[in-house]
């Protein structure tokens, strides 16, 4: 075990975890003002339940020892045998500072899918429908790619979770926003932000837990780690101005929104290539990246659903995008222990990323939609129209975020 | 007496209401309102989809005066509240019956 490592990955736990609050921010000012504190919720209240449920069985899920590549055993059940010696996945670091590093990306992962049900759920029916998604879909997705299971072992590569977080998040909001149905005066009332500074607020925190996030994902205080540090940065800087100038010369102006999200988006498409691409792919992975998602938002309206903060066109296509870009950028010069990519020769990884785009979006996709009708069944998931137009704060909270 | 109600840009109220002063205007009521006329609102852009906002902020000065003021009261704020743009607003004048001062009972005339 290395203590420079333990210090620098229990501190990048720590950066991960601000990045939930921070997205409850981020989405609490997109919505409108009787929203704010049922959005906040639907972030800060995976704190604590995901958390609780890891301890039981999603870290044993997840990373338990394999069982036909598909889903990790019992043996970490209530935490188990996780304790002060050497991870078994890391053997540089306490099993515990693995064990909560990676509670961190299990917390945030389904809080990333309430902006595509915002406004409209019910908060008992969110509840069920996360701690079922996490053991259901999370804890699979996150052992097929980290913890021995396929896809990891078919050589798909995803550093800091551009299948396990986003684009599982992205398949699982569009489900949900298929499913849950639109809100009330879809298409005909505005849905206006109501506090953008919040917004910048929470796209700023973001931006800063997730160096935590992809540097963190060296699992050591390394070189790697520093270059992902870099790439994460250089991504996150080249999609607010890939954005911001898509949006200039398609909108006719520059927007705060645009920028916030823009940085987003790119942060979102670096994560699966963080650790596999020098900085110059990263900046090329960001802009794009910031066109890419700035085109997805354009399509909602056109297809016509109502994912209430473009979870899919963020968090879906980016991570997409992303892991793709992977397959293009990928270079063992950066990881001796990642793969070439199609610009380095090696067309092979880019259909191996394809094959796990296709398999994280059908799997995700599919099991939420089950989730999600087994959760309306039982406790229901759509508030009343009357609680709907009264807003989530009243209705689901007996409160209120404003006293003017 | 006519009571004159002036619905315009809320940024030159200081102006007309320092112009009308110095005309011997003793007093008026100022209130923010929402509306629109030729001018309509403006756009606003949200990840991509505008929305059209209809109701602009405006104010709206109402005063009530001897009826031979008039003429100098519509020129005074015409002079001051007026751009040339749309959106600069409207004059409304209308007859008034009767006015009651509060504190002493004084009406009509004294009381304006």
């Amino acid at each position: 075990m290395n203590s420079a490592d333990t210090a620098f990955i229990l501190i990048c736990a720590a950066l991960v975890m601000f990045m939930t609050p921070g997205l409850a921010l981020f989405y609490g000012g997109m919505v409108r003002g009787k929203n704010i504190l049922g959005t906040l919720m639907h972030s800060m209240i995976m704190l604590g339940v995901v958390s609780i449920v890891w301890a039981i069985i999603g870290y044993s899920l997840s990373f338990g020892s394999d069982i036909g590549g598909f889903i990790g055993g019992l043996d970490y059940l209530w935490l188990n045998g996780v304790g002060q010696e050497a991870a078994p996945m890391a053997d540089n670091l306490p099993h515990l500072v693995f064990m909560i590093f990676q509670c961190m990306f299990a917390v945030i992962t389904p809080a990333l899918i309430t902006g595509a049900f915002a406004e409209r759920i019910k908060f008992s029916g969110f509840l069920l429908f996360s701690i079922l998604w996490v053991v259901v879909v999370y804890a699979p997705m996150c052992h097929w790619v980290w913890g021995g299971g396929w896809m990891g072992e078919m050589g798909a590569l995803d550093f800091a979770g551009g299948a396990v977080v986003h684009m599982s998040s992205g398949a699982s909001a569009l489900a949900a926003a298929l499913y849950i149905g639109k809100r009330q005066g879809f298409g005909k009332q505005h849905f206006i932000p109501h506090n953008l500074p919040l917004t910048i607020l929470g796209a700023a925190i973001l931006w800063f837990g997730w160096f935590g996030f992809n540097a963190g994902s060296a699992l050591a205080a390394n070189g790697l780690a520093a270059s992902a540090f870099v790439t994460t940065h250089m991504a996150a800087a080249a999609a607010a101005c890939g954005w911001l100038a898509a949006e200039w010369l398609h909108a006719g102006k520059p927007t705060t929104l645009g920028m916030a999200s823009g940085a987003v988006a790119g942060l979102v498409a670096i994560t699966p290539a963080a650790g596999f691409v020098t900085p110059m792919g990263s900046i090329i992975i960001g802009l794009l990246g910031g066109f890419i998602c700035y085109g997805g938002v354009l399509l909602k309206p056109i297809l016509g659903y109502d994912d209430s903060l473009d979870v899919v066109g963020i968090h879906g296509l980016g991570g997409t995008w992303g892991a793709l870009a992977t397959g293009l950028f990928a270079t063992t010069a950066v990881n001796v222990g990642g793969a070439d990519g199609l610009f380095y020769g090696n067309p092979g990884q880019l259909w191996i990323q394809f094959v796990s785009v296709i398999a994280t979006w059908a799997f995700c996709f599919v099991m939420s939609l089950i989730l999600l009708k087994i959760v309306d069944v039982i406790v229901g998931i759509r508030v009343t129209p009357e609680e709907e137009s009264v807003g989530l704060d009243v209705s689901q909270h007996s409160e209120t975020g404003y006293q003017f | 007496m006519k009571k004159i109600e002036v619905v315009t840009r809320p940024y030159k109220l200081d102006e007309i209401k320092e112009a009308l002063t110095e005309l011997g205007i003793k007093g008026m009521t100022v209130v923010e309102v929402k509306g629109f006329g030729r001018q309509r609102g403006h756009k606003e852009v949200y990840r991509g989809a505008e929305y059209q906002v209809d109701f602009t902020p405006k104010i709206k000065i109402e005063l009530v005066v001897d009826s031979d003021m008039v003429p100098h009261v519509v020129k005074t704020i015409q002079d001051n509240a007026r751009t040339g743009e749309v959106g600069d607003g409207k004059i409304f004048i209308s007859p008034i019956e009767d006015v009651v001062r509060i504190r002493t009972g004084e009406t009509g005339h004294d009381a304006v």
